[in-house]
């Protein structure tokens, strides 16, 4: 892999090296462009994976740890901000990111997402806004996704999707119980069951093996390079240019700006907790909904007093998250839902609001089963059962292999409050402000949760459960994974932060481009964070050649 | 170790580099599961023991092994002596309220682990809604389905007792549904 001087000047710096930056690192590199991105986590292998439920979901392996980067949390403005035990906020930490541990569901939005304020009104207390773009400046991105990492679905089956020009390059991965349940009982009731679209091989795929049914996709790194992260698909194709370095374990604490208004590199710490500055000619955060607000706050100087690309103020604003209640259900017979990926079947009936519901709110439903042995033993049970004991002991025996979740992705509304902030007191082990999260849903987003939820138990009694049970705590999907919103793409300087390419609207040579661009949030993101980056980058790359960077 | 064996015909199925990275996998798998540490590093050997009478009623031993054969107190020993070291605290004062409890329901007893087992359940019932109760839950949890690597699920008697196998390919069909959509 070329390796880069800190003092030698990059055509880009990435900041992030995971869904959306692996992308950009691939697509400028192989465009001819020098690139070096800085990860904060380590470089891991395919070696470095385990099935070690404790490793990963107990002590963050692969994630964000709280014993290092606090996060403290108040629902609004009004509370003191609380630092919290468990995380409220999780991110990939490492090279490939999130795409490394994501459950994988690959969903692109509806032509409808992109217009939802011309089409539903505004919602009071909300700052729901049409996206500066539309789906079919989204589509061939969409394609070029689905195709360059490796997707498998059925085009077409989904009646309500966006029109695709291409149908999916892989097939459907085998179906599971749940989803044969789900399927037989949706279509009862007149829904229509789809095969939920995976970014995991259902075949071999560009040098990849099919998945092998593990099981251990959601919060695990993939052995068999089956799942189509970043870290085996993109990022070797930009270390084969030579053109572009990864550098893991660097930790970027400031993004530098000149007199001018130009940034002009980053500052961060290596390994050994050293400061150093990369020299770049354009920055590029694809640091998540969280980070990459947290260093645009943290990067202030005289001539960015509120921190860079924020003189609106709206930097770490209206954030929106992963929303949508669970319901389980319990079968006679095993349905051994430990095996294979986490989801076959989905639908999307409810997706599309409707005003004849009484509240501003729609979304996807699928089945799934997101234990394994501890985190069920923990609290895979009805909520009637015992915690403990010898009849307890009975019930996780029988019921481990005969449960199923289904999960609601729901709309989430920003709001302004919803925010990511620098905490004025906690910090991080490096001294750094501590992410402050103010986070409340909106009263719609709960009524929607509520509505699906009631569609949810209406499906798992058409399919004669055993037993039915839900969960209506607002802390029940904690952590929240998708992180979004929070520096919004917009035509208008004065009510976002990016521009329609991702070029803030404040610094010219300086894009954001990841979660934090989405202007409202449905369901499952990753597709469309990582299609907004191959767009991101086919402009961008045509700036840089015509110099109008 | 038959079970985890993959068939030829499966290994046929998977492409070289596939199966090379499931060789290795498998077996360095296979070797972590018979690691079983059986010492103790913070707690005492009688600190041990009271704690296992009280983990050896939340998961109990009977017609299948509990967190007793598990050795969750060797997971337990150890998650306080790495990556659980601040809850240290936590386990000694529970503990101590723990036998203020048991001498106050049973007087004459002189341990946890020299109780009947009905007293020992009595007494977990008094302390259920403590903190101190959650940790030990969890632990006693994570101990018994956690990875064998860890201290305790010796023999995989977790993963036994709910079905669960950790291998690294299965096949359709995977449960009684999906078989039979294939009849």
């Amino acid at each position: 892999m070329k390796q880069f001087q800190p003092s030698e000047e990059v055509d880009f710096l990435i900041i992030g090296a995971g869904a959306a930056g692996g992308i950009m690192a691939k697509e400028l590199s192989s465009a001819g462009f020098s690139v070096v991105v800085l990860e904060q986590g380590p470089y891991l292998r395919e070696k470095d994976f385990e099935h070690d439920e404790i490793k990963y979901t107990r002590l963050s392996a692969m994630t964000n740890n709280l014993k290092r980067q606090p996060q403290t949390h108040r629902k609004s403005a009004a509370e003191p901000a609380k630092v919290l035990s468990d995380k409220f906020l999780q991110y990939g930490r490492q090279v490939g990111g999130g795409s490394v541990h994501f459950t994988a569901n690959y969903w692109r939005l509806w032509e409808s997402d992109f217009q939802q304020k011309s089409r539903h009104g505004g919602v009071p207390g909300a700052t729901l806004a049409d996206w500066p773009i539309q789906y079919a400046d989204l589509e061939p991105y969409y394609t070029k996704a689905e195709e360059e990492l490796g997707v498998s679905g059925l085009a077409g089956a989904n009646p309500f999707e966006a029109w695709r020009s291409k149908p999916y390059p892989l097939p459907p991965l085998p179906v599971k119980s749940s989803g044969v349940i789900f399927e037989r009982a949706a279509k009862q009731l007149g829904l229509h069951p789809f095969p939920a679209p995976m970014a995991i091989l259902s075949q071999p795929y560009r040098g990849r093996g099919a998945c092998a049914h593990c099981g251990f996709c959601e919060y695990f790194g993939c052995e068999m390079r089956a799942k189509s992260s970043t870290l085996v698909t993109v990022i070797p194709i930009a270390e084969k240019t030579g053109r572009c370095e990864i550098r893991p374990d660097s930790y970027t604490r400031k993004i530098e700006a000149g007199g001018n208004g130009r940034v002009t590199g980053a500052i961060y710490f290596d390994a050994n907790r050293r400061e150093v500055f990369q020299k770049a000619k354009a920055v590029i955060l694809c640091a998540n909904g969280n980070e990459t607000p947290r260093l645009l706050l943290m990067s202030k100087s005289s001539r960015f007093p509120q921190g860079l690309a924020n003189s609106n103020g709206l930097v770490g604003k209206n954030l929106m998250v992963d929303a949508g209640f669970e319901a389980f259900g319990l079968f006679e017979h095993p349905l051994n839902e430990f095996k294979s990926v986490q989801t076959t079947r989905a639908i999307h009936d409810f997706y599309e609001p409707d005003p004849k519901r009484g509240h501003y709110g729609g979304g996807g439903i699928d089945a799934r089963f997101d234990f394994y042995p501890v985190s069920f033993a923990l609290s895979g049970l009805p909520k009637d059962a015992p915690r403990w004991g010898r009849e307890w002991k009975a019930m996780v025996a029988r019921n481990f292999t005969r449960t199923l979740t289904l999960l609601a992705h729901a709309t989430c509304l920003p709001r302004e409050e919803n925010s990511i902030a620098l905490d004025p007191d906690a910090k991080d082990a490096w001294g750094l402000p501590a992410t402050r999260i103010t986070f409340d849903y909106h009263p719609d987003d709960v009524r929607n949760m509520k509505f699906l939820l009631e569609r949810q138990v209406e499906i798992l009694e058409a399919a004669k459960a055993q037993k039915i049970w839900t969960d209506t705590t607002d802390l029940a999907l904690l952590p929240h994974n998708h992180l979004l919103g929070t520096c919004r793409m917009g035509d208008d300087p004065k009510t976002s932060v990016v521009d329609r390419y991702h070029r803030a609207h404040d610094v010219p040579n300086l894009f954001l481009v990841d979660g934090s661009s989405l202007v409202t949030a449905c369901c499952q993101p990753t597709c469309t964070i990582q299609a907004l980056a191959y767009r991101a980058a086919d402009h961008i790359a045509g700036e840089a050649r015509k110099a109008s960077i | 170790m038959l079970d985890n064996l993959i068939s030829r015909r499966q290994w046929l199925a998977l492409t070289p580099f596939s199966a090379a990275v499931l060789a290795a996998q498998q077996h360095a798998h296979d070797v972590m599961r018979h690691a079983k540490p059986a010492t103790l590093s913070v707690l005492s050997v009688t600190e041990a023991r009271e704690i296992e009478a009280l983990a050896s009623q939340i998961i109990p031993s009977g017609d299948s092994p509990g967190a007793r054969e598990a050795g969750v107190i060797y997971f337990i020993d150890r998650a306080l002596a790495t990556f659980d070291a601040d809850k240290r605290a936590l386990y000694t004062e529970g503990m101590k309220r723990a036998q203020a409890a048991r001498l106050e329901l049973f007087p004459n007893s002189q341990s946890i682990a020299a109780l009947q087992p009905a007293e020992q359940i009595r007494l977990l019932e008094t302390i259920e809604k403590t903190e101190f109760f959650d940790v030990l839950r969890t632990h006693t949890i994570l101990g018994f389905f956690g990875n064998p690597s860890y201290g305790g699920n010796r023999d995989l008697v977790g993963w036994k007792l709910i079905g669960f196998e950790d291998r690294f390919q299965f096949e359709p069909p995977f449960g009684y549904y999906d078989a039979e959509t294939q009849k």
